[in-house]
């Protein structure tokens, strides 16, 4: 499958600090690529990065950056603000926050299309309409003429998904959709999610730190860690053989019915992520590794395991078989 | 929506009557009423002859419900010095007052709207110091000062805007920058905090990520939130420059509804400062119950409240 977004070395900085240390990913056409981590690692900011939506002193560079072959590095702000929410669309963690308080459903989903596609108002809120409806929200016509207080969590997020799709985007990019929301609520929105990338032909890129959810609705998965994607694979293959300590450090925190056992405690990584200014070398996650040892310190490999499974650790592939479980 | 409205209404009926006390009592305080309405050199009997004829040997209260009825229906009565009604005295100077606050008002808009807003987008650069140290400066500077200033450079020194008097346009533009200048500071950071404020949120967020040009982002999305403190505050310094407006139609010799207030102060023209007061309440409550309505219809979450 051809690359619809390809990142490749993204750096993105905010004064001191760096945020993403050379994170590649890239999203497949029609598939569902997860970022995945713990809080603070990097995943959201090298979303809104790709969006170029950074909070100011963002800083950000990449060795490459495209989209659809264009390459989102050398637009001007007029041509990306041209791309968002038009051919790239984004929606966020907070859905009670994200959408403008003064404002009607009806006319913040009305201009998304009249500013990229033109056309009436009426038209657009037509439009607005019939997506409401495909996303699951009942009585769109009412709902239209209301305010983001009279909705709740759920449909709010619900609107955001409908708002973003008001162009028939190629990207969608969901910054931990369901983080918000109670878990009843989650599943709906990531069923809705799944089967709108069915219908619309969409990419999703999602971000999340929740393994349940990547398990469910991924195709392939980059794992990252103090701003560097220290793990890609298919899903599938990701939950079969985990090769970088950290990953492995994840899974062994989820419960998995059936795997794990009563009254044995589940695996937990000690630490957290650490800050990383500029000048770091070797493997961040030493510090927390049972692994590391003194190599870990120096530069350490990019590891290739099969075509589309790679690792960053100064560790052998398969070197996990070898340990007692 | 309308029953905001009502009850914003009833609210400012209560402020409106409890002002009237006040200003009926405060009068009666400043000193014996019949005494300086007679004058320096009248006698011990003249006193009393002034005393029955204004109805002043009436118990306070008899006094206070003759009046607050007969103002209910506009009747302040006669004024004790300008030998005319006090409904007729308020008439003729109520426009000047009402020329001079809306200069002032427009004038502090249109300084301090752009002003804030530049001061919010280019945040902790030296344009928002500028507008920062602006700001206290302004604060600092008290307006009869300003005031003075403005005559000597451009009434005295420059020539070009008369530094007293009613007549024509000219007369309202240097209290109209006085008058504005006691708003603008306020007004300008208020704008600047809300536009920071709403410039950072995650529905600007949003509006980003939706591709929308940066004119729109700022003047549809952000504005719109970021004037509703503005509105209200901007409704609390009108009050301001309505007792403001007093100490500047004194200094510039504008025949407004404050200097009416300033003279009939000076000479015990209780009727008249009675009447002026109630005015001025009234006008704030009305700017008030303005400044609601257009928060209501600015924020939607307050429209069921």
């Amino acid at each position: 499958m051809s690359a619809l977004l390809e990142v490749e070395e993204l750096q993105v900085s905010f004064g001191r600090t760096a945020a993403v240390r050379g994170a590649s990913f890239r999203v497949a056409k029609g598939e569902t690529h997860c970022l995945v981590g713990e809080s603070g690692c990097g995943k959201s900011v090298s979303a809104l990065a790709v969006m170029n939506l950074l909070a100011r002193g963002g800083q950000r560079s990449a060795k490459r950056m495209s989209f659809a072959g264009t390459d989102l590095t050398s637009l001007s702000d007029r041509e990306m603000a041209r791309l968002r929410g038009n051919r790239m669309a984004m929606i966020f963690q907070e859905p009670m926050t994200s959408l403008n308080p003064a404002f009607t459903i009806g006319s913040q989903m009305a201009e998304v299309l009249t500013r990229h596609k033109g056309g009436s108002r009426a038209a657009a809120l037509d439009r607005a309409a019939e997506l409401m409806g495909r996303v699951g929200i009942t009585a769109p016509g009412m709902r239209l003429g209301q305010f983001p207080h009279q909705l709740s969590g759920g449909l709010r997020q619900r609107v955001m998904i409908a708002m973003a799709l008001m162009c028939d985007p190629e990207l969608l990019i969901a910054d931990e959709p369901t983080t918000a929301l109670d878990v009843t609520v989650q599943a709906q929105i990531l069923r809705l999610l799944a089967s709108l990338k069915r219908e619309f032909g969409l990419s999703i890129l999602l971000i999340t730190h929740d393994l349940g959810i990547v398990a469910r609705v991924a195709d392939h998965v980059s794992v990252m860690y103090a701003g560097e994607v220290v793990e890609r694979a298919p899903t599938a293959e990701l939950f079969r053989a985990p090769q970088h300590p950290y990953t492995r450090g994840l899974l062994s925190c989820v419960p998995v019915p059936g795997r794990v056992q009563r009254d044995k405690p589940l695996g937990s990584i000690p630490g957290i992520v650490p800050a990383i200014g500029a000048g770091f070398a070797g493997c961040a996650f030493r510090s927390r590794c049972a692994h590391a040892n003194e190599t870990c310190t120096r530069a350490i490999p990019r590891r290739p395991m099969g075509d589309a499974h790679d690792y960053l650790c100064r560790l052998e592939p398969g070197w996990a078989e070898l340990q007692p479980a | 929506m309308l029953r905001l409205i009502a009850r914003r209404l009833a609210l400012g009926v209560l402020v409106a009557l409890t002002v009237m006390t006040l200003a009926f009592l405060l009068t009666r305080l400043s000193g014996d009423l019949a005494v300086s309405i007679a004058g320096p050199q009248a006698t011990q009997a003249d006193v009393e002859i002034v005393r029955k004829a204004y109805g002043l040997d009436r118990p306070l209260y008899v006094q206070f419900f003759a009046w607050t009825g007969r103002a209910m229906v506009g009747d302040f009565g006669q004024s004790y010095f300008f030998k005319d009604s006090v409904a007729n005295l308020i008439q003729k100077r109520l426009p000047v007052t009402l020329t001079l606050g809306l200069v002032g008002l427009s004038l502090a808009l249109i300084v301090s709207l752009p002003l804030g807003i530049l001061a919010a987008l280019r945040e902790n650069s030296w344009i928002d110091r500028g507008v920062t140290l602006f700001t206290m400066v302004g604060q600092a500077v008290p307006s009869f000062w300003l005031a003075l200033i403005l005559m000597i450079v451009l009434g005295l020194q420059l020539g070009i805007l008369p530094i007293s008097g009613t007549g024509t346009w000219q007369h309202f533009v240097m209290p109209g920058i006085v008058l504005a200048f006691t708003a603008i500071p306020a007004l300008t950071r208020l704008t600047r905090s809300g536009m920071i404020e709403a410039m950072a949120s995650d529905y600007i967020r949003t509006a980003r990520a939706k591709g929308l040009s940066r004119a729109r982002i700022i003047f549809k999305h952000a504005l719109r939130n970021a004037a509703i403190p503005v509105v209200s505050i901007a409704a609390v310094q009108l009050g301001f420059m309505l007792g403001g407006s007093i100490v500047i139609e004194t200094v510039f010799a504008l025949h407004g509804v404050g200097y009416l207030g300033w003279e009939s102060i000076a000479k015990n023209d209780f009727p008249v400062v009675q009447a002026v007061v109630l005015v001025l309440a009234v006008f704030y409550i009305g700017l008030t119950l303005l400044a609601d309505i257009l928060n209501a219809l600015l924020d939607p979450r307050l429209r069921t409240g």
